[in-house]
């Protein structure tokens, strides 16, 4: 096992000793998916885990048989059919009294788009899944095309000029069916993401998490940047980390500083964004929005902290 | 055994449901339904259903009740689904993922016409549709039949020499709304009969995944299998046929049915209740001194050929009644067991009840008028024009 590492918060003798996600898998370098499955390695401990994941990088990624990156049992689905597929196999687990948690590792288009309407229906049923979305905010797999997780002005391979449309608001969307957990995740924020991982991990209920996934190739970036773009996004203010209970409470966990410094960087580093010429003052109005409405949801005017 | 007064529908849900309290002790039962016309009240009825051990998930389309019958079987439950026509179609991808994933759903189809333009009464042409993807495929001619069927479905899905998905078929309407006296078995028998579900490969501890990537050898190989496996299956069959009888004291009819058909001269072959009303028909011309016999494909996935063949030898016309058509060459029964008969024997392929017509015995007595003075076969003729 590595050092611990995170401020003695993981790599400790509590965490799960098999990786989730083993060594010489397929991912680019740099992906946010990569982290994401090494910080709920941490999380998991020793629960036992059950993954279901449809078409997506990640079932790229899952190896060729027989050999299997993921150190788990895992199913892979067609790609509409993760929710689906992972409420039947949630359900045996509950009828045999099994403490499995059931884990849903879907990418943006598996969830924004193709997937919404098993996964609507999930939720609607409540049914005892975690639905983890790395977002890329594109359909990496199949080369780079835009999904409804793409934001305005990104170049992609089937916006060559730049998505014209807004991203999806996901979260709002989850937060609707009333679930008990929903939470927007920031790789960059290891302690917040430790955290929520735990509380979905250990939550019953359809829990959903919202995960901003860097991804190098599709956002035409430096890999060893990910994280930092991810920081520059939630300083910003265009990627907000809280979390929704019972799709009533919302709690704001990062303070962004709403710097256009922030902004801009976050912009310049990402080649996607060069054609449209995207500055801080095109997406400041619509970021304004977004945190007065968020401030009324969770009743928190001022601040409270800044850990950005 | 108990008789009782039920529709098709009603009784492949009860035989299901039967399957599913009989693995109460094993990993139990979780099934994904979705409604849809003519199969709605196989999926209503097992709603209505008190199953220890068992969930029914009311999803919000066909594609997810598969789904919820993958991530059951993948878990190592016993499972089961119903739909028709459209619905087939929206979940046609993941019956050919649980098939490729080697997962024992048992599916219940009611026959009925792809729409749009909209039609809900029967016609092969859907449950057709998915031959080619290591389905098993039943076709099943009255209500008795169609619930042993289903019993024998799951014991035959879930044989570890097998471990494919079953299709069940039955007419829409014709036989899904058709009630009639059908032996019910008590859940004794039924338990001894369906071992408990035990899926090999089910996520369980050990790390390793279903459905990753694979190279074209290795796909090419597991298809291979999945043919050879599917192929066991006659064999496996006539072996559970056995079991069937000693368990329930009434025998299941065998792949392929044929009636009076040894010293005929000529034959009628068709699937599912068009064989029972050739049966009549070929009553009734014998009656009147023609050599007619029938031969019914009960089941068409695996094509038993052998059997077929066996019953086409010496026949001097053959009539292949098909109701659905492959646009483009024919009735897919025809074109699949042609190629099994004699050289000699004039075999013609006749249309008949597309869309959901009726297919009545003077329908079938105006086809063979038509075929016997044939001395060749022509292009597959639709009923209507004969």
């Amino acid at each position: 096992m590595n050092e611990p590492a995170l401020g003695g918060m993981v790599g400790t003798p509590l965490d799960r000793c098999e990786p989730l996600f083993r060594k010489g898998n397929t991912n680019c370098g740099g992906c946010g998916m990569s982290i994401t499955l090494q910080m709920l390695r941490h999380a998991v401990g020793e629960r036992r885990v059950q993954l279901i994941i449809p078409a997506a990088c990640a079932a790229v990624a899952g190896g060729t048989f027989p050999q299997a990156t993921f150190g788990v049992p895992t199913l892979m689905t067609t790609f509409a059919s993760a929710s689906a597929a992972a409420s039947g196999a949630a359900s045996v687990a509950a009828l045999n009294g099994e403490d499995v948690r059931v884990i849903v590792l879907a990418g943006d288009g598996g969830t924004f788009d193709i997937g919404f309407a098993s996964l609507s229906a999930a939720a609607e049923r409540n049914e005892d899944i975690l639905y983890i979305c790395y977002d890329n905010e594109i359909y990496g797999n199949t080369g780079g095309q835009r999904s409804s997780a793409t934001p305005a002005g990104a170049v992609t391979t089937n916006t060559p000029d730049g998505k014209a449309e807004q991203k999806k608001d996901i979260l709002a969307v989850m937060a609707a069916h009333r679930i008990p957990y929903a939470a927007s995740i920031s790789l960059a924020h290891a302690e917040d993401t430790h955290r929520k991982m735990r509380t979905a991990l250990d939550q019953k209920g359809f829990r959903f998490l919202h995960v901003l996934s860097p991804c190098p190739t599709g956002w035409k970036s430096e890999p060893a940047l990910g994280l930092e773009l991810v920081r520059l996004a939630v300083r910003s203010g265009l990627f907000p980390v809280y979390e929704i209970f019972d799709g009533k409470r919302h709690v704001v966990n990062i303070e962004p500083d709403f710097t256009d410094e922030a902004l801009n960087m976050y912009l310049s580093l990402q080649r996607r964004f060069q054609k449209s010429g995207l500055s801080a003052s095109d997406l400041r109005p619509a970021i304004d929005r977004y945190w007065q409405n968020l401030r009324a949801l969770s009743g928190r005017i001022v601040p409270a902290r800044r850990d950005a | 055994m108990t008789v009782e007064l039920l529709s098709a529908n009603h009784g492949a849900a009860l035989a299901a449901t039967l399957a599913a309290r009989a693995n109460r002790k094993g990993r139990g039962f979780c099934s994904g339904v979705y409604p849809i016309t003519p199969s709605t009240e196989c999926m209503e009825y097992l709603c209505q259903q008190t199953i220890e051990k068992g969930r029914v998930i009311r999803v919000e389309s066909e594609h997810s009740a598969m789904g919820v019958c993958i991530g059951t079987a993948a878990a190592g439950a016993r499972t089961f689904t119903a739909t028709s026509s459209n619905g087939l179609a929206y979940m046609f991808e993941n019956c050919i993922a649980a098939a490729s994933l080697r997962l024992p759903v048992v599916l219940a189809v009611a026959n009925r016409t792809m729409g749009p333009p909209w039609n809900i009464w029967a016609d092969h042409s859907d449950a057709l549709t998915l031959r080619d993807h290591g389905l098993i495929q039943f076709y099943c001619a009255d209500n008795q039949e169609l619930f042993d069927t289903v019993l024998c479905a799951f014991r035959l899905a879930e044989d570890r020499r097998v471990l494919m998905p079953v299709m069940v078929n039955m007419e829409g309407f014709i036989l899904s709304h058709t009630v009639a006296q059908t032996d019910i078995p008590h859940q004794a028998q039924v338990d001894d009969f369906l071992p408990l579900t035990d899926i090999p490969h089910r996520l369980d501890d050990v790390p390793h995944t279903l459905g990753q990537i694979e190279v074209p050898h290795q796909t090419e190989m597991h298809r291979w299998q999945h043919h050879n496996a599917m192929l066991d299956v006659l064999q496996i069959y006539a072996e559970i046929q056995k079991e069937f009888e000693a368990a329930f004291g009434r025998r299941l009819p065998d792949a392929v049915v044929a009636y009076r058909a040894e010293d005929a001269e000529t034959l009628i072959v068709s699937m599912g209740t068009i064989g029972s009303t050739a049966e009549r028909v070929v009553d009734k011309l014998r009656a009147e001194g023609q050599r007619v016999g029938a031969l019914r494909v009960r089941l068409f996935r695996p094509l038993p050929t052998e059997a077929i063949r066996a019953h086409f030898v010496g026949k001097k016309h053959i009539a292949a009644i098909d109701r659905n058509i492959g646009i483009g060459l024919g009735g897919v029964l025809w074109s699949e067991t042609r190629c099994l008969a004699d050289p000699a024997t004039v075999m013609q392929d006749y249309l008949a009840g597309l869309g959901g017509g009726d297919v009545r015995p003077e329908h079938l007595v105006k086809m063979l008028a038509d075929l016997v003075p044939r001395r060749s076969a022509g292009a597959p003729a639709i009923m209507e024009a004969v």
